[in-house]
């Protein structure tokens, strides 16, 4: 308990009949970035404002860094940064007042250096209405994380952002987590989850289908590690030879291509074969599947066997779950 | 004390930066107050008794019940109060720092209206100043109440004008400001009673210019005062912080305690 930032125990949120949250729970360490995954619809929105007491759970319970949020708002406003995924500020505020006006309600001195950081320097003075989408949302993101809160959630943060704002708002993620903020990150990016998560949920329809790093979603689903080959001689593609544990071979341009399920074995087999026959290896890429992939593969699961939220009976099973990854 | 310094400058900024609010807070009012004295006296040299209080009446009227409410909704509307709660900024603030920058703005154009009218149009100056000064302040208090209960109660833009008109345009026919109350039909002075212009103009004639009035003056600067007070708490208490979240505390309909005081004035005067 005493390590954990967050907790989430049988959370249910409804918006009259509908159900948006069915049920769910999770934790989150301190210092851990965990990546809240799912298609639109899914309950990230709604289960991210009820952390943050925007929104009152209709069921469960809600812990961060033991503060209930929809009882302790105000003592939660100063130790957790929020960049919400739909907001706004006044049209005729600058940026410069926004960080004055915000710092000063959190009661500290204000960041301008984080203006100047996320690409806002030379925009000071420009009014919030004449800024574009991308330079709106880093200014939410240097808001959001002026106060050096404890706990950071991060609602699509990179949508509508350019590559360079991407990687700089990646390395701004990193540098917070290096200094112990602990980072609820909901995105549909599944690369920007794989990269920044340490953990991710994933969620379906109000519930939660899956949980682990990314490593190990990966490596539950029925996905193939992609073993892709080329060499001198080309005697791979020539002679159509298979090796164990391979499910499928194809030939792309100068490479030999196997779909494998184990890949240990399968390269093993591959240099063996290449060294008895003098064929000289020039590339060897091997490739997992990637969280986009399992996560695709989750939701069309999902999305033909689970149940709809708010009738009775459990979700199907989604993949076998290993270590700590796995169904939730 | 600082974010509030913070909120207050800011506010105060955006009555002067957005173009709706400088037209409803000063060119309004002042090109209202312009035309009257050019025009109007030369109609009605009487009016230049009632020219004071009556164009610092509309001054008010026209900043706080058709510039204060819209920015409220808007903001609601625009999402803004969320980033407003996340950052740890309180309903009350929301509310009463717009109120009380429009009440400035209001102050600002009544001084100007107060100074002008006599060396300009030959308007008659208050016999009492303090007690002009403290009906200014009442009738400030008592429109930027209504203005707030107006925006918090309004479900969006187009309510907010009807709700303001449903007060502005009565007012200006019937609050006395262009005609006497005492000139009125009985049937509709009970109507004209319900509108705080009306009370506005009575403690103004009664304290700062000591002519005779339709109601007792104290009454009606009792009701400005407990109406705008009512309309205040009315309004931090119905806020809604989201647009999109239908929890909120109170039905709309409760926004009509706020004419409570005028009906006492009214069953008193029977």
């Amino acid at each position: 308990m005493a390590d954990q930032a967050i907790q989430v125990k049988d959370f249910r949120k409804l918006y009259g009949d509908f159900v948006a949250v069915d049920g769910i729970s999770f934790s989150v360490e301190i210092g851990e970035i965990f990546g809240l995954l799912g298609p639109n619809g899914a309950g990230k929105t709604s289960t991210l404002e009820c952390l943050e007491g925007l929104r009152e759970p209709t069921a469960g319970s809600l812990d961060v860094l033991g503060l209930d949020p929809s009882r302790d708002g105000r003592k939660l406003r100063n130790i957790v940064g929020v960049q919400l995924q739909t907001s706004g500020l006044p049209a005729n505020m600058s940026v410069a007042e926004a960080m004055r006006f915000f710092c000063a309600y959190h009661g500290v001195a204000p960041r301008y250096d984080l203006l100047d950081r996320l690409g806002l320097a030379a925009k000071h003075d420009a009014r919030y209405a004449d800024l574009s989408t991308g330079l709106q949302r880093r200014l939410a993101l240097a808001l959001a994380v002026a106060h050096q809160p404890q706990v950071l959630f991060l609602d699509e943060p990179t949508a509508g952002l350019d590559v360079e704002s991407r990687a700089e708002l990646h390395a701004l993620i990193q540098e917070l987590q290096a200094q112990g903020t602990t980072i609820i990150l909901a995105t549909h990016d599944m690369a920007e989850a794989e990269k920044m998560a340490d953990r991710v949920a994933i969620l379906l329809r109000g519930r939660l289908v899956a949980t682990g790093t990314p490593r190990e979603l990966t490596a539950t689903g029925e996905g193939f590690t992609k073993v892709s080959v080329r060499t001198e001689q080309s005697l791979l593609s020539s002679n159509g030879t298979m090796f164990p544990a391979v499910h499928q071979r194809s030939v792309m341009d100068d490479y030999t291509v196997y779909y494998s399920r184990d890949p240990g074995p399968t390269v093993s087999a591959i240099l063996g074969y290449l060294s008895e026959r003098n064929d000289k290896l020039i590339d060897l890429r091997v490739e997992r599947p990637s969280l986009e992939e399992r996560f695709l593969e989750i939701t069309a699961l999902g999305q033909t066997s689970a149940t709809a939220p708010g009738q009775s009976g459990a979700t199907a099973p989604l993949g076998a779950g290993t270590g700590k990854g796995g169904t939730a | 004390m600082t974010a509030l310094v913070h909120h207050f400058r800011y506010e105060f900024r955006t009555g002067l930066r957005d173009a709706t609010l400088l037209l409803m807070n000063y060119l309004f009012p002042l090109g209202f107050y312009a035309m009257m004295g050019l025009v109007m006296v030369q109609i009605n040299p009487g009016f230049k008794e009632a020219m004071i209080p009556a164009m610092v009446v509309l001054a008010a009227m026209a900043s706080a019940l058709l510039g204060l409410p819209g920015p409220l909704v808007e903001s609601r509307e625009a999402g803004i109060y969320r980033s407003y709660r996340i950052n740890g900024v309180p309903a009350v603030s929301i509310l009463l720092m717009p109120a009380l920058t429009t009440g400035f703005h209001i102050l600002i154009v009544s001084g100007i209206i107060a100074l002008t009218a006599n060396p300009l149009f030959g308007g008659v100056v208050p016999a009492n100043w303090g007690s002009f000064a403290l009906v200014t302040l009442l009738t400030v208090f008592s429109f930027a109440g209504l203005g707030c209960l107006i925006g918090v109660v309004a479900h969006d833009a187009r309510a907010v004008v009807l709700l303001s008109q449903l007060i502005f345009l009565p007012s200006t026919l019937l609050g006395g400001m262009m005609m006497p109350l005492d000139i009125l039909p009985q049937t509709v002075r009970p109507v004209s009673l319900l509108l705080p212009a009306s009370h506005a103009m009575q403690a103004f004639h009664g304290f700062a210019y000591g002519l005779e009035t339709v109601t007792n003056p104290l009454l009606s600067a009792l009701a400005l005062g407990a109406s705008g007070l009512i309309a205040l708490v009315l309004a931090i208490y119905l806020f809604n912080w989201d647009s999109r979240n239908d929890v909120r505390r109170g039905h709309p309909l409760m926004a009509l305690l706020a004419l409570a005081p005028y009906v006492v004035v009214i069953v008193a005067q029977l």
